[in-house]
Order: structure tokens, then C-alpha cells, then sequence
């Protein structure tokens, strides 16, 4: 009875589906071709009515294998939720009437467009198997948490705070991190909505950090176990499994294990000795804007000192952006998105000590970001610092005093400025551990001069911060200027390495207030990925997929490219080199089949079958009859939803167009386009996602992995002697809703000027 | 002492606290934040030798002098456009013409600025007769470069003139008194006793 | 119904045998239609405009705002105070704010009054013309009263720079303001809806001191009209309406351009839309004469 496999098909005729098509024509088509026999029709079959329909024949034993005709998949998911069978379902709604114009020219076409989507579920359907949770692992609630700073210690409190226990490791003797010397910090309040400007009698000012109250709020939680002067020396296993081995200065190492990891190792601050024009390290009156903060905290709320001779400082002059955007080697070519509010901050402290105290910010564009920066501003403006958007050159030390020279960006002249003391705004770099894909750099460049410049990144790269004994590398892929690679809007959390979560300035320069914001964010993603792994449920985006990929054994060739193409490392090699899949790392794009050259892949519910069965299944019209046939592959994280809304919102398609949502475009086998072609299609369109480093991939590389494998596709269409425009790949966005609908129309006009494919049999 | 040497002696170099201190709205010019939207958004823009930008950004400079005896805020027509357009929302029509009373209390306005002295003739004609008088506005307007000058000024009005009059928008014998309040007294009571108290508030910051 | 009452600030250029003498006319004759009553401020006296900064420092020229608002606080109580002069309706509305904000300048304003025996409240509502007009009266009642449409008309409507900025007509934009635009239509009139020239400064006083710079600024504001097919130009303000229709013949003979364009009153639009005369227009008064105005008002 279990692998009894039992058919059954439910025609919705509502939402104008009944009125638009020839119902009975759907129910034959399904019955005789399709071959499911247990064929029912209902008005309304997302109703409580016909949801009770298909329940009740799925309970009676009747219906293990169904298939749904009615709205795109996307719509009625709450209704039509039968987890307990396999599903498929014929979009006839957003996929064929909705898509369609009315009247009787175009109802021959549009009929045959829906039976073919019926003969496409119907044969998508007979390969689907009920996914079940792999077992792998079971729950376990205990996070890792690498990195001590304000990011580290907010991702523990808040996990501890949600229940879940927590080991923190702080590579230092000390809580704290980059910001423990910190003597107040940028405020986190913004001024109350309408507070005037000008007039203001409550904007925010400089705060206490709150850093010793957040680590005695650490050792007094119960729930985190804190190690000190630690490091990961080896990180193993996958989400819900973890196995870290933690290393303390001591000789001392424990091995616990985890059921998610939080890296918040926050940043370095920036070498200032690469800074001689601005006299660093020639006159000890000069600073970075991190030592400003010990000096403030020595002088403890008394005069600030000069560190040269402990005169009182009567002039401060504050260098915005040094070493920071700009391209000069060895400086940063970003902007580190904190200093400015932190020099406003300080250039406060002796504004506050000393309202007669000169305080000149030097800036070239002021940047204050979160809600309270503007106020912040405006705050530092009323103590009468003084802002002068103008660019440093030089730092010269000239008689007991500071000579500032610059250029003043408005009054554009060439001037300068006396100060007893010089602060340096420097900036953030990452704290990570080296790129995993350095040495891939170096194997992959082209030329020697590339080679040359890769290989001395990988050199100074620094040391590996989590130790993984992944295949693809030690540390989290990084995307650019060493920052750790994450969508910044769209998942930001997420790394690509599953259940191992990002949080603070390791993936963008950022200030304290939005480091504990993201450590929040990131601490709360990985509660959710040790809880999914413990259901063996998906992660972003395919959260509560049960399915997970498995190979053929004897017919894997060990080629390795799934192992080296899978976008999260997910896949490893086991002791006879083949392919080891961590279900829990694996996000279920299907990039690892998209990949394999012997299709040997697969997942329960997405296989090279369950999309090539739906490409076979479609009616051929012979080459005479004027009916080409284009298949549209679309992502069904953009461009599938962009085709659906296209088709709410009145767009038009051609009758001519069959589409089949895939996973990612880096699922999409050659063999469906090979198979395609020989079966007689006119035209192929892809469409996936952005894949540049502005990418918009939901699997960071799936899209940029289908092009690469795509780009060979022309040689196939030569050697069928077919004409390379009748396969094209496009980038769609979501938001691409006119465009979605046109690219395919374009195809079918190309179809019209080239004319039929010749393979009809 | 002048009461300009006064006040150099007064806030030596800082020359944003005598602001704040002297020039109506003063207190705001520390606010600005350097966008130039009220340069760009100024009608008569060009022809301001430092526009309202510049010249906020010479105050925190201390450029004093440059900025006091500048011909730029007398190029201020009051259209109010950079005052909606600050995102600062800082008076800058006000402050400008703060600037320029200042920079006349002080006796630092260039010689010859026209928009000076028509803005004086105007005041001292309104505080006449509590009205303004049209004609001898104009006729002092023509004749305050001189009597030479005057009379080629007036020339090249005439058929202005001469068209304001035949359609009854300019009186002739507006020249013998004309439009004045009726309580003349009372009137001229009220301007001096708010001079005075001007004069005093003034005196409170040192000039 | 009964009138509406207003305590009324004509202001020094309306006077008789003032600038715009004739925009005094046309607004009485657009009131009478209208059922309004001005009841003028007794003995008021010139606001300094946005030209006594020189002479005048900052308590000297609040206060002569303040006398006129305490006078019509005195003798029209109750009565919002109603300008028809941009500048005049700039300056008394500013200088109560100003006092509002600062009770030490109110203070010493009202010891300066006290020598006349005033005092100031600061609590009366002073309003343009023109927002009586669209707030109090509504452009459906405007329209309701229109006899003689003004069709074939094509007019630009040119708000100019201190009805707009910066307290405008509410609900306008400073950038884009429609309401000359609506009047027009509203009185039957072609609008010129993308007149970019509508809150271009035309000079103000600056026309005196500064002729040249300003009537460059003019020239544009004409330009644009004509580029855009217009029969005239309307505004609400008397230095606007001075500026852009009396130097025409000086532009002219600078840019060797040949202008002749009208600058009417949105009042001047109404009392011939209203059916009323010429002379109840004052169009007699324009240096430029409206014509098409001339013609309908004799029908």
C-alpha cells in the first residue's frame, strides 16, 4: 500500500477558468493522455468545499499522487497544502487565461496552451515522491559565537534571551572587542519627532557605551558560557551538527557542538602608520580616532591632554576619510560608514570640557547615518563645532604646535590651520579569515599579471578565523574589500555557508548601533537554522523543504564538479571521493544537479526527470502547421512570480509559450535543452537572476554558474545546424513585469523571422 | 574707537560668535551644512561676488572684513527661495539681511552700493510721514548719485514717468506732501522709543 | 447672506495716485461681486516692506507691523486682517510670528506701542487676497458669479515670489503652484499650466537699485509667456505686476526685443469676468493696455 502509487486529478473551473476553456476537453486530456482516471472538476476548488474534495480521497486512501489545474503555484499555497502526497499543479489561471486575450480567433490556442499544461503536470507528477526529513540530525538549541566585541556579546544575550544556550569566544582576554576602550558613544536616540531645528533644546548627545553593563549581563546569564583568549581550531559537520573545537591560550581545547554559528568578529582598525603625509607616528600629537577614545577615557571628563608634553588641548582639528576612500595604495577604497558621527562625538567631549576649545571637523562629504545621525549633527553644529567641508594634504609639526594644511572645498583655496592635536577618522577593516576561494583565484586567472596579483592576496592573507573543514575552504566566501559575501538587502544574515550567520562589520563597515541591530538580525536566523535542521527543513529561501539531493553511486564518474559548484560548500568528499551532501548545508537550489554530466542527481520532488517528462510531454504541432513551440525556464524566485504578476496585470503572451518554473537557474541541466531541441522547440528562453556582484541570485552563484555552463550552449545548436538566437539566457528581476512576458513574445517573433525548427517528428 | 574696531577687539578672531551675537537670526549660521542648495536656488546668483553658501562658510573661516564689507548680500531680492529650499530650514533671506544692516551699522558697506542706499532712502522716506511717498522715493532714488547723474536717470524714466502718470498711478502733486498717518505724532513717538530699545539691546553685545 | 468683513491693509502702493492705485479699484469691484466688505485699518502706516533693513533694525520694523495689527486688533476686532500686497502680507504676517516667538521682542514692542497707547495681542489671522479668495470663498463661488467668460484668453499666470515664499497658499506647492491656473480656468480663461516662469523673482525693489540685473530676470519671465502663446500675464502682486509691465519699452530697447505684454490682476480678470465696465477694472490704468479685456468689458 505504501509504494502504491494512486493518481488523481482536480479541475478548478472558478476564477473564469470554466468560462475561458473547454473543461471537458482538460478532463480528457487528463484522463486519456495524462492517464489519471480519478479526474474530478469543482467551481471552487481552493473553497473549504473542494479542499474537504481532494482531503477526503487523499485520507481514503485514494490519492497519493495528485494534481492540482487551477491557479499558479505561487497562489491558494495555504489551501492547497497536502503535504502528505505529491503535488503538482497546471497553471491555467496566471499561466493561460489571465495571459490570454478573449475571443474565438484565440481560443484554439489557448485551449491547447492549457491542455498542455495538464499534460505537463500530469507527467511532472508520476516522478514526484513525497520528500521525508533525512534523520541526520537531531535538535540542538546550543550557538556558537565567534567574537567578543559589542556584535559578540549582543548575538549571545540575545540568543540566551530566546532561550537558547550559547558559548561565546573572544579571542581576547577581555569582553569588549575593538570598542572596550570606547568613552561614550554615538547616541542611539534621534531627537523626537518635530523638534525644531535651530531652536533645539533636547538633541541627542554623546552616551555612556553601556559595554560593562552588557558584560556583566553576560557572566550573569546562566545560558552563555563565555571562553576567553580562545580560538576555533577546527569547525566540522553541518547545521543542527556542528562540531567546533575551541582552543584557549592556555593548551586547553573543548570540542562542543552546535547547532548554528554566529561569526561577529567585528573589524580591525586601520594600520595609521600607512598615513606619513598626516605625520602619524612622527609626533605622538596626532591620533587615530581609537586612540582618541583612551585619552578620553584618562582624562575621564577633565581637560583632555596633549599626549607630547600633557599640555591642555585648546585646538583640535579632526581629518575625516583618512586613508579611506580613496585609491591610494594601502588605503581603504571605502567609506567606513562610522567615523563621521564618531568624530562628532568626540570633537564634543572637548567642546563639553572646554566650550572655548577650537573643534574643526574636516570633511569632505559629512555622512551620518541611522535616525539619530542627522540630529547627532545638528547636536555637534549647536556646540559650536565647526564643520569645514574641506580635504587634509598634510600634517606638519612645527613649534610646539600642529600645522594642518588643506584645501577648503567651498572657498576652493589652498589654506591652513594651527592645532595642538590632530585626530585621524580611520576606518574599518573586516576581521576575517582568508577568502576560501583565493587559491581558486589564482587557478582561474587568465593572465600572468592576474595570477601575479592573486596570488599575493593569497599570501598575506590573514589567519582562518572558524578553521571549517569544508572541501571549498576554511572561512566564509567573501564578496569585496574582504567583506563576507551576503545579499545586503534582500538576506543579509545569510553567508554562503548554511547555518553559519554573519553579523557586524565582517560584512560591511558599520557603527555600533547598526552592529547590534545586524547581531540581532543574524542571532535570530540562526536560532531558525538550528531548528529547521533539527525538521531537516530547508534554510533561505526554500524554508521548509524536506527534500534534499542524492546520487546514483554507480553511476557517479567522481568528476567533482558538483562538489566544486555547489554556491555553499554544502558538499564534501567522503572517503572514496564521492560526493558527501550535508542535507542540513544544503539549500536545495539544485545547482549540484544542474551541474552533473551524468545526471545522476537528484531530489525527491525536483529531478532531471520531473522537468524533462514535462519538456517531452508537450503536443509537437508538425513544422506546416504554424504553431511553433517556445520553452520559457524560469526562476521561480523572480521571474516567475514577474510572469505571474504580468499576468495580473492584464499583460499579454503568446499562445505558443509553455513555462516551467525552475529552482534556480543553476538546476537547469543541459540535458533539457539538448532533449528540447531534438524534440522539435523552436525556442528556449532562461530566465534566472542578476549574477554580477551586484547579483540578485537567491543562491548567491546559481545564476552566474547556468550562464558559464550556458555560454557553451551555441556549439550545441551548431551541431544540430540550428540557429544560435533559438536558445537565449536573460537576467529578470522580480520587478520585471512588462519585460518578463516581452522576452519570451521576442523569441516568438525571432521564431517567426528564422522559421520552425526542422527536429519535428 | 569705532564701534567696528570695538568689535574686533570684542571677539578678536571669532567672528562666528559676533555673529551670533549682532546679526538678526545670527544664531543659525552655525546650522548650515554646506549643501549649496541656496546658492543654486538664488535669482540673482551670479552676480553675488560670494553666494549664501560661501559667505556662511567665510563666517566660520573668520573672514571677517570679506565678509562685511561684501557686496553679496545686497544682492538679496527677499524672493524667499533659498529659505524653502534649506534643508536646514535656516532663514537665510534674514540672515542675509542681518548681515547687511550689521555690516552698515558698522560703516563697512562699499561705497556706492545702489541697493544700500535705496534701502536707506526708503526707510528714511517711510519714517517721514509713516507712508511711503512714491515720487520723492523716485525723484531721491534718481538724484541720490548726484545731481548730474541724476538728471540722465531721470531722462531715461522720463517716459516711464510719464506713462505712470497718464494712467493715474503717479501723482504730481505728491511732490507737496501727500499720504501720511493722521496720528503723525503718536507715530513718531512709537519709532523713537523702539530705537531706543534697539539701541540698548545693541549696547548689550557692544555696539 | 450676510458680508463677509475684513479689516483691510491697503498698503502705501494702493493709495491714490499710487503704483498700483489701480489694483485698489479692481479689488473693490471684485468684492462688491463677491459680497466682501474691507473694512480698512484706521490710520495704518507702511510696512518697510523687504527693503527697510538698511535704515530699519529688527525691533524698529516689527513694530511698524505691530501698530497696525494692535490698530486693527483696536478698531475691527475680530476681523482677520486681509492684504492685497505681497509685501505688505509678508511682512505683517512675519513680524506676528516673529513677536510670537520671541515674548522679548514682544514686550519691548508693546512698551514702543504703549506710547501711543496701543497694545498688541498677536492673535489675529492676516491673510492675501488670494487666500480669502480660495479658502474663505472657494472657486466654485468664484466661478458661480461669472457672466462674461474669458474664452479665447490665454493668460500665464505668474505667482511670482512672496505670495509663495515662504508661507504661500495652503495645500500649494512653492515650486508649482496652480492656483493663478485654476482662477483662470475657473473664470473661464486658457491656463498655461507649464509656465516655468510662474515663481521666477522679477527683481522686487532691486528693479530700482539694480535695473538692469532685474529686467534681465523680467525679459525671461515675458519671454516665457510668449514662447507659450500667452495674450497676458496675471499676478497677485503689485511690485510683480509694476516690474514685469512697466519696463517693457526699456527691455525692448536693450534686447532689441519687441514686447507688449499685458500684466493684469487676477482682480482685473474677475471685475470684467463679473460683467462689470472698464473703469470699474481699472483697466484704463495699464501702461500696456489688455485688450481682449477692453472688448469683452464693452459687450
Amino acid at each position: 500500500m505504501a509504494d502504491e502509487k494512486k493518481f488523481a486529478g482536480y479541475i478548478c473551473t472558478g476564477c473564469g477558468i470554466g468560462e475561458r476553456l473547454d473543461a471537458k476537453q482538460l478532463q480528457s486530456v487528463m484522463t486519456r493522455e495524462g492517464k489519471i482516471a480519478n479526474c474530478k472538476q469543482h467551481e471552487m476548488l481552493c473553497s473549504a468545499e473542494g479542499v474537504k474534495l481532494i482531503r477526503d480521497d487523499i485520507d481514503a486512501g485514494n490519492a497519493t499522487h495528485i494534481v492540482i489545474a487551477a491557479c499558479s503555484r505561487r497562489a491558494k499555497v495555504e489551501a492547497f497544502s497536502f503535504t502528505d502526497v505529491a503535488m503538482s499543479r497546471a497553471n491555467l489561471r496566471e499561466g493561460v487565461i489571465w495571459l490570454r486575450p478573449e475571443g474565438d480567433e484565440h481560443q484554439e490556442t489557448t485551449q491547447e496552451m492549457a491542455d498542455d499544461y495538464i499534460r505537463m503536470a500530469c507527467a511532472e507528477v508520476k516522478f514526484l515522491k513525497v520528500p521525508k526529513p533525512s534523520g541526520e540530525q537531531a535538535l540542538n538549541k546550543t550557538l556558537l559565537v565567534v567574537g567578543g566585541g559589542v556584535t559578540g556579546m549582543t548575538s549571545a544575550l540575545e540568543a540566551a534571551k530566546a532561550g537558547y544556550p550559547v558559548h561565546l569566544a573572544a579571542e581576547e582576554g577581555r569582553l569588549g572587542g575593538v570598542w572596550a576602550d570606547l568613552y561614550k558613544r554615538v547616541p542611539f536616540r534621534a531627537a523626537a519627532l518635530g523638534v525644531p531645528n535651530g531652536r533645539d533644546v533636547d538633541l541627542p548627545q554623546p552616551e555612556d557605551p553601556g559595554i560593562d553593563a552588557m558584560i556583566a549581563e553576560i557572566e550573569a546569564s546562566p545560558l552563555i558560557t563565555v571562553h576567553l583568549n580562545a580560538k576555533i581550531t577546527r569547525t566540522s559537520g553541518a547545521p543542527g551538527r556542528f562540531a567546533a573545537d575551541i582552543s584557549t591560550e592556555s593548551g586547553g581545547t573543548v570540542t562542543e557542538n552546535f547547532g548554528a554559528i554566529v561569526q561577529a568578529t567585528d573589524f580591525k582598525p586601520y594600520d595609521a602608520n600607512q598615513l606619513p603625509e598626516f605625520a602619524y607616528g612622527k609626533t605622538p600629537d596626532v591620533v587615530t580616532n581609537f586612540e582618541l577614545e583612551k585619552l578620553a577615557k584618562a582624562a575621564n571628563g577633565g581637560p583632555l591632554k596633549r599626549p607630547s608634553d600633557g599640555k591642555e588641548v585648546k585646538s583640535v582639528a579632526f581629518i575625516q576619510c583618512a586613508g579611506q576612500r580613496s585609491t591610494k595604495p594601502g588605503h581603504l577604497p571605502y567609506c567606513s560608514g562610522f567615523c563621521c558621527t564618531e568624530s562628532i562625538k568626540q570633537a564634543m567631549y572637548f567642546k563639553a570640557q572646554n566650550p572655548g576649545c577650537d573643534t574643526t571637523v574636516l570633511f569632505d562629504d559629512l555622512r551620518t547615518p541611522g535616525a539619530a545621525g542627522e540630529d547627532f549633527y545638528r547636536s555637534g553644529q549647536q556646540a559650536m563645532v565647526t564643520f569645514t567641508k574641506g580635504k587634509a594634504s598634510e600634517v606638519v609639526s612645527a613649534g610646539g604646535s600642529l600645522k594642518v594644511k588643506f584645501k577648503d572645498l567651498i572657498l576652493n583655496e589652498d589654506t591652513e590651520m594651527e592645532a595642538d592635536l590632530v585626530v585621524l577618522a580611520t576606518g574599518q577593516v573586516p576581521h576575517v579569515g582568508p577568502d576560501p576561494y583565493a587559491q581558486l583565484a589564482v587557478d582561474m586567472a587568465e593572465t600572468e599579471e592576474e595570477k601575479a596579483a592573486a596570488r599575493k592576496k593569497l599570501e598575506v592573507a590573514p589567519p582562518s578565523i572558524l578553521n571549517l573543514d569544508y572541501r571549498q575552504g576554511t572561512d566564509l566566501p567573501q564578496l569585496k574589500h574582504g567583506f563576507v559575501d551576503s545579499h545586503f538587502i534582500c538576506f543579509p544574515y545569510e553567508t554562503r555557508r548554511t547555518g553559519i550567520y554573519a553579523a557586524g562589520p565582517v560584512r560591511r563597515p558599520m557603527d555600533m548601533k547598526q552592529a547590534i541591530e545586524d547581531a540581532v538580525g543574524a542571532t535570530m536566523k540562526a536560532i531558525q537554522a538550528a531548528e529547521n535542521a533539527a525538521r531537516g527543513s530547508g534554510a533561505h529561501p526554500r524554508v521548509g523543504d524536506l527534500s534534499y539531493p542524492s546520487f546514483r553511486k554507480e553511476g557517479c564518474t567522481q568528476c567533482k564538479r558538483c562538489t566544486v559548484e555547489c554556491p555553499f560548500g554544502a558538499i564534501n568528499e567522503d572517503e572514496q571521493r564521492y560526493p558527501q551532501f550535508n542535507e542540513s548545508r544544503c539549500r536545495r537550489c539544485g545547482t549540484c544537479m544542474g551541474a552533473c554530466p551524468v545526471r545522476v542527481i537528484s531530489f525527491e520532488n525536483y529531478s532531471i526527470d520531473t522537468v524533462g517528462q514535462q519538456i517531452k510531454a508537450v503536443d509537437m504541432p508538425d513544422e506546416f502547421s504554424e504553431k511553433p513551440r517556445i520553452l520559457a525556464l524560469a526562476c521561480e524566485n523572480d521571474a516567475y512570480p514577474a510572469l505571474d504578476m504580468a499576468a495580473m496585470a492584464g499583460e499579454r503572451l503568446s499562445p505558443f509559450a509553455r513555462v516551467v518554473p525552475v529552482r534556480c537557474l543553476g538546476s537547469v541541466s543541459l540535458s533539457w535543452i539538448t532533449d528540447a531541441l531534438n524534440s522539435g522547440y523552436d525556442g528556449i528562453v532562461l530566465m534566472g537572476c542578476r549574477r554580477d556582484d551586484d547579483y540578485q541570485c537567491h543562491f548567491v552563484r546559481g545564476s552566474a554558474m547556468a550562464a558559464e555552463r550556458l555560454s557553451k550552449v551555441g556549439d550545441t545548436l551548431q551541431q544540430l545546424n540550428l540557429e544560435v538566437e533559438r536558445v537565449q539566457v536573460f537576467e529578470v528581476a522580480i520587478t520585471d513585469i512588462k519585460r518578463a512576458a516581452q522576452l519570451i513574445n521576442d523569441m516568438a517573433a525571432t521564431v517567426e523571422k528564422i522559421g520552425m525548427s526542422p527536429f519535428k517528428f | 574707537m569705532s564701534t567696528n574696531q570695538a568689535m574686533v577687539e570684542k571677539y578678536r578672531n571669532n567672528f562666528l560668535k559676533e555673529v551670533e551675537a549682532n546679526v538678526e537670526e545670527g544664531e543659525w549660521v552655525k546650522m548650515c551644512m554646506q549643501c549649496g542648495v541656496c546658492s543654486g536656488s538664488c535669482p540673482l546668483g551670479k552676480f553675488w561676488d560670494h553666494p549664501p553658501q560661501e559667505i556662511f562658510m567665510m563666517i566660520r573661516a573668520g573672514k571677517r572684513d570679506e565678509v562685511l564689507t561684501s557686496s553679496s548680500m545686497w544682492m538679496c531680492t527677499s524672493c524667499y527661495n533659498c529659505i524653502v529650499r534649506c534643508p536646514r530650514e535656516l532663514p537665510i533671506t534674514h540672515i542675509m539681511h542681518g548681515l547687511a544692516h550689521y555690516a552698515k551699522r558698522l560703516g563697512l558697506v562699499p561705497q556706492n552700493q545702489p541697493t544700500a542706499k535705496f534701502a536707506q532712502l526708503f526707510w528714511d522716506n517711510l519714517m517721514k510721514k509713516g507712508r511711503v511717498n512714491e515720487l520723492k522715493l523716485g525723484m531721491a532714488l534718481y538724484f541720490m548719485n548726484g545731481f548730474g547723474e541724476g538728471v540722465k536717470v531721470a531722462m531715461k524714466n522720463q517716459k516711464l514717468g510719464m506713462n505712470m502718470m497718464k494712467t493715474g498711478r503717479m501723482n504730481p502733486m505728491e511732490i507737496l506732501g501727500g499720504h501720511a498717518v493722521k496720528d503723525l505724532g503718536g507715530f513718531h513717538k512709537v519709532m523713537k522709543k523702539a530705537q531706543e530699545l534697539e539701541d540698548a539691546r545693541i549696547a548689550k553685545h557692544g555696539a | 447672506m450676510a458680508k463677509r468683513q475684513y479689516s483691510f491693509y491697503p498698503g502705501c502702493s494702493s493709495q491714490k495716485g499710487a503704483s498700483s492705485s489701480n489694483y485698489l479699484i479692481s479689488v473693490q469691484t471684485m468684492c462688491e461681486e463677491l459680497d466682501i466688505q474691507l473694512n480698512e485699518i484706521p490710520d495704518w502706516n507702511c510696512c518697510s516692506a523687504s527693503i527697510g533693513y538698511a535704515g530699519g533694525g529688527e525691533l524698529p520694523r516689527l513694530t511698524l507691523s505691530a501698530r497696525n495689527i494692535a490698530l486693527s486688533e483696536q478698531h475691527n476686532p475680530g476681523q482677520d486682517i486681509v492684504a492685497t500686497c505681497a509685501a505688505c502680507w509678508l511682512s505683517t504676517r512675519e513680524a506676528q510670528e516673529r513677536l510670537h516667538e520671541d515674548q522679548s521682542l514682544l514686550a519691548e514692542a508693546n512698551s514702543a506701542l504703549a506710547e501711543a497707547g496701543l497694545k498688541l495681542k498677536g492673535d489675529t489671522p492676516i491673510k492675501h487676497m488670494a487666500e480669502v479668495l480660495i479658502e474663505d470663498i472657494g472657486y466654485e463661488a468664484i466661478g458661480a458669479k461669472v457672466k462674461k467668460p474669458l474664452e479665447g484668453i490665454k493668460i500665464a499666470g505668474y505667482v511670482g515670489c512672496q505670495t509663495n515664499r515662504p508661507f504661500g497658499i495652503s495645500g500649494e506647492s512653492f515650486e508649482n503652484p496652480k492656483y493663478l491656473d485654476k482662477l483662470v480656468e475657473t473664470l473661464g480663461g486658457d491656463s498655461i499650466p507649464g509656465y516655468e516662469k510662474k515663481v521666477q523673482c522679477c527683481g522686487g525693489a532691486l528693479a530700482f537699485s539694480e535695473p538692469e540685473k532685474s529686467q534681465e530676470m523680467v525679459k525671461g519671465i515675458i519671454e516665457a509667456a510668449y514662447d507659450h502663446g500667452a495674450d497676458m500675464i496675471v499676478t497677485p502682486c503689485p511690485v510683480c505686476q509694476m516690474n514685469v509691465e512697466v519696463y517693457q519699452d526699456q527691455i525692448n530697447a536693450t534686447y532689441g526685443t519687441k514686447f507688449k505684454m499685458p500684466v493684469v490682476y487676477y482682480s482685473t480678470l474677475m471685475a470684467v469676468a463679473y460683467g462689470r465696465s472698464a473703469k470699474d477694472a481699472a483697466l484704463n490704468a495699464q501702461i500696456i493696455p489688455a485688450k481682449q479685456l477692453e472688448a469683452l468689458a464693452a459687450k
